[in-house]
């Protein structure tokens, strides 16, 4: 079904169009000059944000912060595998689908920590390059308090993805 | 708080690299990284282009205003700053739904764009209350169905792939609510100490 969602809205977009006596290629090439700019004004955030990641990363300095919050979950009886994936769910998303995919192929999909992972996977999304990119694209340098509620609203998503897999397969 | 946590990833990652002796792997990413970040942004502008040209004729088609129209109730009560039938309800609309269908390519063109117009709406350089109720959804994930997930679990032999389907639906749901009252939270707070916005 999915493979029908995008070629049915290029189809909806174009009939209304024409319906609408709408010059389509035209208006077409006018929206996405727009595309261009916006890529390029964009380039500066992604890049200096994901060279920050990848130095904390490849200095082993994220492993070490992993090991330092080990202790925590044991508390909460929460399996400690899980951990490295919820502490960089937020920050670098191709370093958490690396991770969930390094559970899933560790313990198989259908264990505990398999299915629990997935969920995780699939209900949080990266706060800080959906910051970065949505704020940096159009130029908004005060943030307020969006940082704050994008890292709470992850961790709301962390813990309802723990306790509804518990009560759900476990 | 942005500005903090840029610094603090590289600095304390240099200082950790330059004990643990990993200086050398620090280089190769730092170089690796600009690459990779110039390609993620060159097949952004690929796909970019195409769905603000197609949105463009979707908006002039009034495609935009009727989907605004149809979600009026619950959009409206979302972002009660924001004008009935002003474009950004449309493209915020948009970029929802392809989250919820999984289309993370479609939505982030319409996500930007409906900043663009956010940001058109306040005529600041300050985050307004409607953009941060917007990143708050947006970060809590509206996914229904998790594509990636899913095709994963199918290849490392699943008996049942789309399983947790369900139980991600309602993690999503739960969060995106969790982010809601939290946003509105902070806007209080906001309100009661005297900022405007």
């Amino acid at each position: 079904m999915s493979i029908w969602l995008i070629p049915g809205v290029i189809l909806i977009v174009l009939v209304t169009a024409t319906i609408k006596r709408v010059p389509a290629y035209e208006v077409f090439v006018e929206g996405s000059k727009e595309g261009i700019q916006i890529a390029i004004s964009l380039l500066p955030f992604l890049l200096g944000m994901m060279v920050s990641i990848a130095i904390f990363q490849a200095s082993g300095a994220m492993d070490a912060a992993l090991g330092l919050i080990k202790p925590l979950t044991s508390l909460f009886a929460i399996p400690e595998q899980i951990l490295p994936l919820a502490l960089i769910r937020p920050i670098s998303g191709t370093a958490a689908l690396s991770v969930t995919t390094e559970l899933i192929r560790t313990f198989g999909p259908d264990s505990f920590v398999g299915q629990l992972a997935s969920v995780m996977q699939g209900s949080t999304d990266t706060t800080l390059y959906i910051i970065t990119v949505y704020f940096g694209a159009v130029g908004i340098r005060r943030m307020g308090d969006a940082l704050k509620v994008g890292l709470l609203a992850d961790l709301a998503g962390i813990i309802a993805s723990i306790v509804i897999v518990i009560i759900l397969f476990g | 708080m942005v500005n903090l946590i840029w610094v603090f990833l590289a600095v304390s990652g240099i200082a950790y690299a330059a004990f643990a002796g990993t200086m050398d792997r620090v280089n190769e990413a730092i170089f690796a990284t600009i690459d990779e970040s110039v390609m993620i942004t060159l097949s952004l502008a690929g796909v970019l282009v195409f769905w603000l040209g197609l949105m463009k004729i979707a908006e002039e088609a009034g495609l935009l205003t009727g989907l605004a129209k149809l979600f009026k109730p619950i959009v409206k009560r979302l972002f009660p700053d924001i004008p009935e039938n002003d474009p950004a309800l449309g493209y915020i609309l948009s970029n929802m739904t392809a989250n919820m269908f999984g289309l993370g390519n479609a939505a982030t063109p319409m996500g930007l764009k409906a900043m663009k117009e956010m940001k058109r709406l306040s005529g600041s350089e300050r985050a307004s209350r409607s953009m941060i109720t917007f990143l708050a959804i947006n970060t809590s994930s509206l996914t229904l169905i998790p594509t990636t997930v899913i095709a994963i679990r199918m290849k490392y032999g699943s008996v049942d792939p789309t399983s947790i389907i369900g139980a991600t639906i309602l993690a999503t749901m739960i969060s995106t609510l969790a982010a809601l009252i939290i946003d509105r939270y902070f806007y209080y707070r906001r309100r009661k100490t005297g900022q405007t916005l």
